[in-house]
């Protein structure tokens, strides 16, 4: 089962040429700039605009062609806006009732009791939109998209109008989403975190092109994106969980490369987990260091190097099959002699599980 | 203190700012509504057209009605065709007169009020699988409540206010078109100045307690007069 999509769009400013096929499953996110035509790219698939030039199929279903235009309502989608758009004269649960009764499995509103539970958002039933936090919104909001029941979840940057802390806040509940969830999500975002916390497979959107596209691991570690040239640049390494370390509150977790250790969490031993190593916190040494208080050390090999922004290198390095970046100084590459086939250890300083 | 004719004045007053209205309403609603969301180019046309009704003097109004209402006008010869009498002197000519006069007091408030929604959350609820229809009762209307109860108590409240058009189009029959105004009117042209201050005093309280009611009632009032 895949989404197909082709649009060719043309305004004054600004043109969209994109064409991709994703898996309909996972989460799969649309990256890039502002400007770079996200939201007009997920609003065409939403069937909110309506363009001649376009061709949409999701799974089964045929929703856009040189002869056909599904408009939105009849679209098995949810769709989560920018902003939290909550209707302001309903309350939380007739919003969500709006949502529910639309819904042609007509499902009973206790049966939407898991997600209201999911999104933590019980105890604002009886509130009115206004009287909501900008993330407490953007929660109702998602819940009120799923209560239609809806084949494929879009999501236009549903962080983006919240500040900092709200978004902490809210993102473990997009986690417990893609983790619950069996339907499609597509999510467009511009930050690379996001991206990494939440995304199976992702679209680059540049200029109004589709750049690449691919797993996320893949593209994160490619030198040619821009994925890999920012200082937030970062690794995503699939892992399995070894065991836990109950004495100093650690999680070990194997992977291809080797053992890492990261923070005690609840996942059961055995499970897939996913790690992220930011380049900045990569460092590189010819020998294995034992005095040390970095716990993450394992062997890896060069194989390219590439400036970044002076006075930086990235380093692209194989450990085991999987791909990661370092990010280290022009001088310190010349005194290790790093170059491609080098053989070196990783210490990372920082080893973040994601859900 | 009200003599039988001030009474009927009173009731046809009523019962014509009250047809007048709901007319208004339920024709108003559909054109705001197209006003506010087409993006056609001679959209300009329309506006101006349902606007003149603010800049012209009621008696102009007023005598192309009452042409166009008699035995030799569209309206009347329509009237006249379908077995009824021409609509000059008649009350349901007072009722087209004037739902025409009042039309900018009810269109204008919906039409800002329907623009202010945005497009967003009509775009939710589509998202959210309501077709077009649905959207426009479960989101626009309520969403659009204050410029409804701006525009109905502007539109009754001004067809209890006219003068000019009814006099042209109604004339002064007592007890079939005569309203307030034109009974006010007959009190001093007839220097009966205590009736003519009974019924003056009525419509300033009704109209002044009306108006107080909406700009308790809706804080953005002020925002959605024409």
């Amino acid at each position: 089962m895949n989404i197909v999509a082709r649009f060719g769009i043309r305004r004054k400013s600004f043109s969209l040429q994109a064409h991709f096929t994703v898996p309909a499953s996972g989460v799969t996110g649309i990256f890039g700039a502002s400007g770079s035509g996200k939201t007009t790219l997920l609003r065409a698939m939403a069937g909110l605009d309506r363009h001649s030039d376009g061709y949409l199929k999701v799974g089964q279903a045929l929703w856009q062609d040189k002869a056909l235009f599904v408009p939105a309502h009849q679209r098995d989608i949810g769709y989560v806006f920018q902003e939290p758009s909550l209707f302001t004269h309903l309350t939380v649960r007739e919003n969500l009732d709006y949502a529910r009764t639309r819904n042609p499995q007509r499902p009973s509103f206790d049966s939407l009791s898991p997600l209201i539970g999911l999104m933590g958002i019980a105890p604002l039933l009886t509130r009115h939109p206004a009287t909501l936090s900008g993330g407490e919104q953007q929660r109702v909001a998602i819940c009120r998209a799923l209560a239609t029941g809806p084949g494929m979840l879009l999501m236009d940057e549903p962080l983006a109008s919240l500040d900092y802390d709200r978004q902490q806040d809210i993102l473990p509940y997009l986690e417990a989403l893609h983790a619950q969830l069996d339907i499609p999500i597509l999510y467009v975002s511009h930050v690379v975190d996001e991206i990494a916390r939440l995304c199976d497979h992702l679209i680059v959107l540049d200029n109004g092109q589709v750049s690449a596209s691919g797993p996320v691991q893949e593209l994160f570690t490619r030198l040619d994106l821009p994925l890999s040239q920012g200082a937030l640049a970062e690794t995503v390494i699939e892992a399995v969980v070894d065991s836990h370390d109950q004495q100093y509150a650690l999680t070990h977790v194997e992977f291809s490369g080797g053992m890492l250790t990261v923070t005690r969490c609840q996942v059961d031993v055995g499970q897939a987990v996913r790690v992220r190593i930011a380049a900045k916190d990569v460092s590189l040494t010819l020998e294995h260091q034992t005095n040390t208080s970095i716990l993450n050390i394992f062997p890896a090999t060069v194989v390219q190097v590439v400036p970044t922004t002076e006075p930086l290198l990235t380093v692209q390095l194989t450990a085991g099959d999987e791909l990661l970046l370092a990010h280290v100084t022009r001088k310190s590459a010349d005194a290790l002699g790093l170059r491609p086939g080098r053989s070196v250890y990783v210490q990372a300083k920082s080893v973040a599980l994601l859900a | 203190m009200f003599s039988d004719a001030d009474l009927a004045a009173f009731a046809i007053t009523l019962k014509l700012a009250l047809i007048a209205t709901v007319v208004l309403l339920v024709f108003g609603t559909p054109l705001a509504w197209w006003l506010a969301r087409t993006r056609w180019r001679y959209k300009f046309v329309v506006e101006a057209l349902i606007a003149l009704p603010l800049v012209l003097p009621p008696t102009v109004l007023g005598f192309y009605l009452l042409i166009a209402l008699g035995p030799q006008g569209p309206l009347g010869k329509i009237a006249l065709a379908t077995g009824g009498r021409p609509l000059a002197f008649t009350f349901t000519g007072l009722v087209i007169g004037s739902v025409i006069y009042s039309l900018p007091f009810v269109i204008q408030p919906l039409q800002n009020a329907f623009t202010s929604i945005g497009r967003r959350p009509l775009e939710v609820a589509a998202t959210l699988r309501a077709a077009p229809m649905d959207r426009f009762f479960s989101v626009a209307i309520p969403l659009a409540r204050p410029g409804f109860l701006t525009a109905t108590v502007l539109g009754f409240a001004h067809t209890i206010g006219e003068f000019g058009v009814v006099l042209m189009i109604g004339g002064n029959i007592p007890g079939e078109t005569q309203v307030l105004s034109i009974a006010i009117y007959d009190h001093v042209e007839s220097l009966d100045y205590v009736h003519a201050h009974w019924l003056a005093a009525s419509l300033l309280i009704f109209s002044l307690a009306l108006l107080m009611l909406v700009y308790a009632c809706n804080r953005r009032f002020r925002l959605l007069l024409p």
